[in-house]
């Protein structure tokens, strides 16, 4: 999976650059989502911007780093979800759960 | 050849049952999707809607349903006729339950378990049952 991660101030930016997120790469996401946590990051912003297809794994392994946030009290935000990726939240009911903006520079000034 | 249903589109495809595969048997689907006369369907949306339920059908095949030896595949037919899109992928596990899918909670928080709904959201008919080739997940989606 290509991810960048990019440290601005208190706050982590996971940037995915792969398009799909599936049962192949959503498992890699979720460890890397861990490890940031447990690295001690408090703020993470993940910027899916570039991902175009998101299925049920990918949705897993983002609530799994909603999860680790929560039982850390750090921050776990979503932004830049393509329209139809965004459709998965909401069909699932997901979008009143995350902490979703519709780009980088409004997760970022939060 | 009266009376007889109209076959536009027939594939009978194996992959192995290896998730690198997925992102090819789901753009096969939504390609499909893209070039077929779908009438007034929103083809972008089926396009997606496809590649979804195909992506998470495969999974399940691989995830649940073979043994866990890299060499076994997962088969996989696509077809349209008489304007019904049809998936139907094949698995040789214990099997499921569609019955017991449900519309998700938001605040069920567990990772897993949201494929089926999609499967059964998205399409206008799915079944599941035991052939002789193994059990089946038939999903149908009507275009008009």
């Amino acid at each position: 999976m290509k991810v960048l991660t990019e440290e601005r101030g208190a706050k982590t930016i996971l940037t995915l650059k792969d398009e799909r997120l599936d049962a192949h790469n959503s498992g890699e996401l979720k460890d890397r989502i861990l490890k940031l946590f447990e690295d001690g990051c408090r703020d993470v912003v993940v910027d899916l911007r570039n991902v175009q297809f998101i299925d049920s794994s990918g949705l897993g392994a983002l609530l799994s780093g909603h999860k680790n946030a929560m039982q850390r009290s750090a921050r776990f935000a979503l932004a830049g979800l393509q329209p139809r990726v965004r459709s998965m939240f909401e069909l699932t009911r997901l979008q009143r759960v995350f902490e979703i903006y519709s780009g980088l520079q409004e997760a970022l000034s939060e | 050849m009266c009376g007889a249903p109209e076959t536009i589109l027939n594939l009978d495809i194996q992959i192995p049952n290896q998730t690198r595969y997925l992102g090819l048997i789901g753009n096969i689907a939504e390609t499909i999707a893209r070039e077929i006369d779908a009438g007034g369907a929103d083809r972008e949306s089926l396009a997606y809607n496809l590649n979804l339920v195909v992506t998470e059908a495969v999974t399940n095949a691989i995830q649940y349903g073979s043994p866990s030896n890299d060499q076994d595949s997962v088969r996989v037919l696509l077809s349209y006729e008489n304007n019904d899109l049809c998936v139907r992928v094949f698995d040789h596990g214990e099997g499921f339950d569609l019955a017991s899918v449900s519309v998700p909670d938001a605040d069920d928080l567990r990772e897993r378990g949201r494929g089926l709904f999609f499967i059964c959201a998205l399409m206008d008919s799915v079944e599941y049952r035991r052939t002789e080739c193994g059990n089946v997940l038939e999903m149908k989606k009507r275009l008009l």
